[in-house]
Parts: C-alpha cells; structure tokens; sequence
C-alpha cells in the first residue's frame, strides 16, 4: 500500500493519510532529546553502578572523585533519600544501604563532560558486604530465599496491588472461577505443562537520556525522551517533594518506547543530580551497555498451566500459575502480574478457572512494562497447549480456537460481560491468508514445512481512571493547533489526532497541525502513551475538543445569519447552512468574530475547544477471587499464522510468511495500521530469538547490539500479510480501539507451533535458536536409533 | 591532548575545524556543527544510526576519528533534501510509510543513497545487504526494502534487456 501526497483531504479518518512528522524525520530535523542545543552551561552526568547482585553499602568515600578537575558534584543515596514508583513505590532513585542487582545506580558524578564526569565515577569507592542473591522466580518465593525488600510492608502501594510482606512476592492476584477440581475428570483430554520465557530487552535505537535543571528559584525542568511526560511529573514531583505546578517535563520526539520508556526509569536520577548544581542543565544520557543494565526489561515468567477438554473439543477447566521475574524493584512490575492474572486464560471461554499470578523480586535488572504487557509472556504457553489439546483430540487447531475463543457478550473470567469482537473474523482471515488448509512441500530435500496459528488478547492494563484531555485553538487563516499530551513514539499519534481533529470538526486533514513537542506547561494532561490507549482514549478526548469548537462555530454563524445550529454544517473549513444555502469560511471568523448583520458591533471571538476523557466505569476485583463487574476498559483480539521452513541440517528457520489480523473496531489510519502489523510481527519473531543471559553472579553478560542480537534487514520474513476487522468499540472514537502491542503478542508461540507442525517438536522456554532446534532434531534422531 | 586542524567538506560546504585527537566524526559533526540529523544509538558501530557517506562510501561516524575526515566530502541526511524539496529516495520513505520513531531513519537514508549512488538498480536482496548495517526496531525492514525499490525504479525506470520477451 502506498500512502500518496495530498494537498486537501476532506473526511480524513478512516483514509491513509501521511504521517504529519514524516517531512521531519525525513530530512533530519526532527528533533530529539539529545539534539536540543543547551549551550557551554551544560554540565554531564555519569552514573557509578553496584559490581554486585546484592550487597549492604557499609561506606561511600567521595572525595576522590570530587577531586577530579571539573568534577561540580558527586551525589549519592544518603544525598538522595527518596524512592519512586508507579503502583509500588520501593525504587531508590540512587541506592541507599543496600544494592539489589549488577549495575544499580549507588552515586552520580556531575562534571562539565561526559568523560571527566565517567573518569571520576571510577573513583568513588564503596564498601560492600556481599550477600546471597536469587535470581530465579521460583528459587525466590521459597521460604529460605534471601529477602530482597526486608521493609516491602513499609512501602507505598495503590489499592489494588497486594504485596506479600516477609517474602519476595510483591504482588499475587487470584482468578477463581467455577470449580476446576469438578472439572477434571469430566476432560477426555488434558496438557499440562511448564513453560518458561527469559528477561528480553526493548531496545530502541535512542537509549535513554535526560536533561535536568534545578533553577534558583526552585523550577524545575526535566527535558527528556519519555512516553509518560506527565506521568513523569506526578511521580517524580511526589518522590522528590517539588510543587507538581515547578516541575516541568519536556518530551521532543521518542526515538522508540515499546514500554522501556514508561513509567520514570532513569529519568529522576537526572534531577537529583541537577538540584546539587543549581542553574546549570545536566545531560544524563545512558550508553547501548547501560540500556541492557540500567533501564528496564521485560520481566521473565514462569508459567505452570493446565488446560482440559472435552472430546468435542469444549474448553472445561483451566489451572495456572504465573511466576514473573520482576527483576530488583517491581515497582511498575507488579501491575503486569495483576494483568497477566485477570487475564490469564487468554482469548478463551473457560467455564471453570483456577489463576495465581505473581511477581516476584529477583537480584536481576529491573522488570517493567514492555509491548504486550504480560500478554505475550503468558500466551507463550496458553497458545501451546490449545495446540496439543486440539492434536489430542483431533481437531484442526484453527476451528479449536473457533469454537473456543472468547465471543461478544460472554461472561468473561472475571465476571465482566465482553464487548464486541470477533476473534473468529480473525482466525479466518489469517487461515485464508496462508492457505492453512494446504499441505505444502518445502523446497529441500532436508527442510520441513510447517504452518501454526495463535490468537490472543489484551485489555489496556492501566489505573482504573487514567485520563486523556485535548484543547483545539484556531489560527487566523482557519488552520487548526491540537494541543494533546499523548507522545509521538513512532505508532502515528500525532497523525491520527490530526486526522480526528479535522473529521469532527469539518477540516481539510492539512489545515491541521499537532502542537509539539510535549511540555507538561503547555500540553493537556495525557496519563501516559502506553497500553495501546491512546487512539481510543487521546481519540475520545480530541474529538470532544473539536466538537466543542465546532458547536461554539455554529452557535455564533446561526445566531448570526438567524438560522437554527441544527441546519448548519462545516465542510471542508466552511460553514454551509442546509436550509438558506448560505457560506460561510471559517478563516474570515475563528478569530475575529463576525460582524452582526442587522446592527453595530460583532459576534463571537476565538475559537478554543476542550476535551476529556477518562472511563469512569472500572470496577474493584474481589481479593480472593478477582471477580467484579468490569476488570478492564476493553479487550483487543487478534490472530496470526506463521509458514515456515526448518532447515534440519543446520536448524535454521526461513519464515516464508506470517499473516496477522487484528479487531481493530474502526481503521483510522488503515495503512499505519498496517505499519504497526509488520513491525510488531518482526518484533514478536526476534523476540522469540532474545535473551538477557546472565552469569552465575548475575552479572548481565550480553550488553551489546552485538551479543544481544534484534531481527536486522536479513532476518525478516519473505512476506508480511496484514489485515483487520472492524467490530466498533462502543466508547471508541468513530468505534476504533488500540493495537500497537497486540501485533506482536502470540507472535512467538504462532511460531512455536508452526515448528512443532514442521517438526513434531516442541520447545517449552524461550529463546528459541537455531542450535537449539538443530540439537532437539539430533537427539530425537538418538532416540529413534 | 592535541588539537588538530582540519578542512573538510560537509555537504557541499567547506569547513575549517580544530578537532580534538579523541574526538569522532560523530561527536564533530554533532556537537561542533550542530548536524543532529545523524543519531547516536551506541558509539560502537553496531547499530548504524550514525551512518553518513564518506567519500562516497557509506560508515560509521562513530567508528571514525575527526582527523580522519581531514580532507574528506562527508554527505549527512542534512545533505539531502534542496530547498525543501525532498529526494525521490525521501519521497518513496513518505509514500512507503517506511518512517515510524524516525531514530534510524537517517542512517537508514543514508546507506540506501550510498546504494543506489553504486548500484542504481540493485536486487531486494542487494538492498536488504545493504541495509544489514542499519537496526530498525519499529518498522519490520520490509518498507525500507520497498522504498528503495521503489526509489530506484523511479530515478531510472529498468529497461527490458535485450531478447526478453
């Protein structure tokens, strides 16, 4: 699909307009964090990091660095007392007595360059007494494992996360539906097995940076790249004790986010150090190696999951524990497991439901939201399993999924009715789209075809009231400036406020401009860009704002020409009236007024329009059972199918195809859509070839692009097939919900089961590898001789 | 610590710098001539975000020493588009929707320029070798492949060869 140049597009959504950031991004102008120019009053930061896993800080001895020349400040815990977090708060900004993984922040050098400031935090010297670590889940919830947070009771927690004082599980939700034990033995088939996934890192090409100012008068700026500049406002403004109304939070373009740029990672470290040197801008910009240890990675799991059925093929009963990995602080971690637990059947209709899902504290890298939040950990295994329960009782996997997804109105396993979807739409049109019924041949003598399927879920995880807002305001030529907090990472946010905005209230899509970059001073208030909420949820609010300026336009036109608002209409930036046929462009009026026609004086004014939104019907879950009315806001659904081939001779996978379609509820951008599909799919397949790996002692061994390898140009499939339904969402705007997670969610295991379908093997942990493939084939090949 | 001086040309114009004997071609071209177009993503050459073309050779400009410039013609994503008027190149990643965050897209422009100015029709695997170099995490490669494709047919419409039908 090819996006073309259009000079007026009239009723812009649902058309695949161009990217408003693209004429930026093309020719290098787009400005980043680390381009903004700051002048010789810019100082450079640099971080010390702890050598080990878990240990007591007895001394930090600073002076050494402080020597240094150019060397302004050396800070550390005891300077900076405070802790941060988004639902528990148990994160130092800069470790304070005790250190929980390789590479925590114990001390911040400040210098007038970067290398001054790195030379000097080699001299500041810490004396620690090593302590025993854990690094496995299910190692870290025995009872004799070393307590990571020994005052985790002591810490500030939101009301619907529960901690598990005196152990290392920081959060453990419970589903309990039915009765599983009754259930079992009238299942003519069951699977139940452990599946496991490892730490996996985001990377975006910008690492992390930020730059802080602490001015005299006690304003605060933070310039940083961040999918949660207001977010970042309200946690860093309360753990750091600055008026909220003093912190500013500047966000220019976000050179990719997929999660790692939730939340505040690294970013209150930044103003902790700018507040020991008052009036200068302090650059704190993170290394490729320090993204891998010091931000933040999607959380291990381990799942132990047992499906049943009947021999028509009727999911029964469902029994699981999921054991995330939530690395040193879970701060933002522990709501992953509370989603992974109300959601943790998949896309399925399940009468009978027994869920446990924990995060557990691990001397690991921190845990935090990635792409999926939860949901492609968990659909690792559900998404197998299904297969085999299909296999056993002999049916195609495509109709298992069928007959047993998740449809509109179904009392879901928390109790909450489902919204409209159509997960089936979905699987036929993936199964259409690799002929799935069509046993094909490979193209080698020793390679093996195969084809598997997977579908899933995912709810916005998120605060049951997390609010969008959005102001419109008119430039004299009738051109519009939408005002949105919502972040530009890629996924096409500004464009589809454009598009929004000009559609509600009757613009060409090029009278529009989004108004960036983000500053919490200026910029309405956005929750955060995360949780594939924004298109709904941003959408819902700019619309509002349209609509408001739009009634504001009409009222003064009617009033004016003596008609009724009802008759009026805005066309392509004119306002034209139904009943008298009469015109009226909107560049002669969104500022000035209009001229009263029968007497002296004018009419109206400038034109502002305002917007919010915030779901206001989320509900409580019961504690032991994680029943209630409505857990989540909404659910997306998707499939995908993957045809590939084996090479058994060395273990190689050729992905020939993978073919995904999602419910999209209403395609604002049809062919953004597309671009989130084929990059999400490429990045569901190198996910499933990525892992942080660690050495006995837990120190991160793969810090590089080099040994921590992403799918590059080479790796990607010949061909990537998207598609969408358009089942509308009833709060949505025009009935569109998110999806720029879910492209990737059931990516690995569609994978998994296309190998199993080419090979009869099957590979219960990730990551997946060639040599790993190649090894399986030669010791069933053992086995058989 | 030296100083050194160098003349070198950056797209098209001619400067005259004193360049530290540390200091990359990266950092130079960032820090002293405020060319931000071209990304740092790791300082190690692994991840391509600061390609540039150097003598008509695509590279690393992190991997490069600024004294090694002396002398050089270094094109950056600066160096592209006239007077507003994007390349065709540019124009096939606009219409091909081959932009997403935009962190690599520079370096990613880069390398596919640096082809076609070799290569004016290369295979997509010839384009796909091209782009190794470059990481992507949000778009998937497949657009990037399809713009320069793209790109290269329009600036030089292939020919049938001679004797196909």
């Amino acid at each position: 699909m090819a996006v073309s140049e259009a000079t007026s597009t009239s009723d812009p959504v649902g058309k695949s307009v161009r990217r408003v950031d693209v004429f930026d991004k093309l020719t290098g102008a787009a400005t980043f964090t680390d381009d903004i120019q700051f002048g010789p009053n810019l100082y450079h930061a640099r971080l010390a990091r702890s050598p080990h896993a878990h240990a007591l800080i007895k001394r930090i001895d600073t002076s050494k660095a402080l020597e240094v020349p150019g060397v302004k400040a050396v800070v550390t815990g005891e300077d900076a007392p405070e802790l941060v977090g988004m639902y528990l708060v148990d994160r130092p900004v800069l470790a304070r007595a005790r250190v929980r993984y390789f590479g925590e922040p114990v001390a911040g050098v400040v210098a007038t360059s970067e290398s001054i400031a790195e030379e000097a935090t080699r001299l500041v010297e810490v004396e620690y007494e090593e302590l025993p670590a854990v690094f496995e889940p299910m190692d870290a919830i025995q009872p004799d494992a070393p307590l990571i947070h020994p005052n985790l009771g002591e810490y500030e927690v939101v009301p619907f996360i529960f901690p598990e004082p005196g152990t290392n599980i920081s959060e453990h939700f419970r589903l309990r539906k039915g009765d599983v034990e009754s259930a079992w033995p009238e299942c003519d088939a069951i699977v139940e097995m452990t599946f496991g996934l490892p730490q996996i890192q985001h990377v975006p090409l910008e690492p992390h940076v930020s730059v802080a100012l602490w001015e005299a008068s006690g304003e605060v700026t933070l310039w940083t790249s961040t999918q949660s500049p207001h977010a970042q406002r309200d946690l860093i403004a309360q753990s750091i004790d600055i008026p909220h109304g003093n912190l500013r939070v500047l966000s220019p373009y976000v050179g990719g986010g997929f999660g790692g740029k939730a939340g505040v990672t690294m970013e209150a470290s930044a103003v902790v150090l700018a507040r020991a040197v008052k009036g200068h801008p302090v650059k704190l910009r993170m290394t490729r190696e320090e993204e891998f240890v010091g931000t933040t990675m999607r959380q291990s799991l381990v799942a132990q999951t047992k499906i049943g059925c009947d021999a028509e093929g009727n999911l029964l009963a469902m029994e699981t524990e999921y054991y995330f990995g939530g690395g040193a602080y879970n701060d933002y971690g522990v709501n992953i497991a509370r989603a992974a637990g109300y959601s943790c059947t998949g896309p399925y209709d399940i009468p009978n439901v027994k869920g446990d899902s924990c995060s557990v504290y691990t001397n690991l890298p921190i845990g935090g939201p990635m792409r999926g939040f939860g949901m492609p950990e968990i659909h690792w295994g559900i998404e197998q399993i299904m297969d085999q329960l299909a296999e056993k009782i002999g049916m195609d996997p495509a109709e298992f999924r069928r007959r047993n997804c998740v449809k509109t109105g179904d009392t879901i396993l928390t109790g909450m009715e489902m919204p409209a979807i159509d997960v089936g739409a979905c699987v036929d049109k993936v199964t259409d789209a690799i002929d799935w019924d069509k046993r094909e041949e490979p193209s080698a003598p020793h390679k093996r075809r195969g084809k598997g399927i997977a579908i899933m879920w995912k709810a916005p995880a998120m605060p049951p009231n997390p609010g969008s807002s959005a102001v419109v305001r008119f430039n004299e030529d009738g051109t519009l400036n939408v005002e949105i907090g919502a972040q530009e990472l890629g996924q096409g946010a500004f464009t589809v406020a454009a598009q929004m905005a000009a559609q509600a209230l009757g613009l060409p899509f090029e009278w529009v401009r989004v108004v960036g970059p983000i500053d919490t001073k200026y910029s309405p208030y956005e929750w955060q860009t995360v949780a594939s909420r924004i298109t709904w949820s941003m959408g819902n609010a700019v619309k509002a704002a349209a609509e408001d300026a739009r009634r504001q336009i009409l009222d003064v036109v009617a009033e004016t020409w003596d008609e009724n608002p009802e008759d009026l209409d805005i066309k392509d930036g004119v306002v034209i009236s139904y009943r008298s046929e009469r015109e009226q462009p909107l560049k002669e009026m969104v500022v000035y007024g209009l001229p009263k026609e029968e007497e002296e004086g004018w009419r109206g004014g400038p034109i502002v329009g305002r917007g919010s939104f915030m779901p206001t019907y989320v509900t409580n879950l019961d504690f032991d059972t994680g029943q209630g009315p409505r857990a989540v806001v909404h659910y997306t659904v998707g499939a995908q199918a993957v045809d590939l081939e084996v090479d058994t001779e060395t273990g190689q996978i050729d992905f020939l195809k993978i073919a995904s379609a999602y419910d999209v509820g209403k395609a604002i951008n049809p062919d953004l859509i597309m671009t989130q599909i084929e990059g999400g799919a490429v990045h569901g397949m190198s996910s499933a070839f990525e892992a942080l790996r660690f050495d006995e002692r837990g120190r991160p061994l793969n810090r590089s692009m080099v040994d921590y390898r992403i799918a590059s140009a080479v790796d990607v499939p010949k061909e990537i097939h998207g598609d969408y339904v358009e089942t509308p969402l009833e709060d949505g705007p025009w009935g569109a919900r998110g999806v720029g997670e879910h492209v990737m969610v059931q990516t690995a295991p569609a994978i998994a089961n296309a190998i199993n379908n080419a090979l009869g093997i099957r590979f219960n942990n990730l990551p997946l590898s060639a040599e790993k493939i190649f090894l399986a084939l030669q010791e069933r090949e053992q086995q058989k001789a | 610590m030296g100083s050194h001086p160098i003349t070198v040309t950056v797209n098209g114009a001619k400067e005259r710098l004193n360049v530290q004997s540390n200091e990359t071609l990266l950092q130079m071209l960032r820090e002293r001539l405020a060319l931000t177009g071209t990304k740092n993503g790791c300082s190690a050459g692994e991840c391509g975000a600061c390609t540039i073309v150097m003598n008509g050779e695509p590279v690393n400009s992190c991997m490069v020493l600024a004294v090694e410039a002396d002398g050089a013609e270094i094109v950056t994503v600066e160096g592209l588009a006239k007077d507003g008027q994007l390349t065709l190149l540019q124009e096939a990643f606009a219409e091909h929707n081959a932009v997403q965050c935009g962190f690599c897209t520079p370096g990613v422009l880069i390398s596919a320029h640096a082809l076609l100015e070799r290569n004016p029709h290369p295979t997509e695997e010839e384009t796909k070798l091209a782009l190794v170099g470059n990481l992507c995490r949000c778009t998937g490669y497949l657009r990037l492949v399809e713009a320069v494709q793209a790109a290269a047919e329009k600036a030089a419409p292939s020919v049938p060869m001679k004797g196909d039908a």
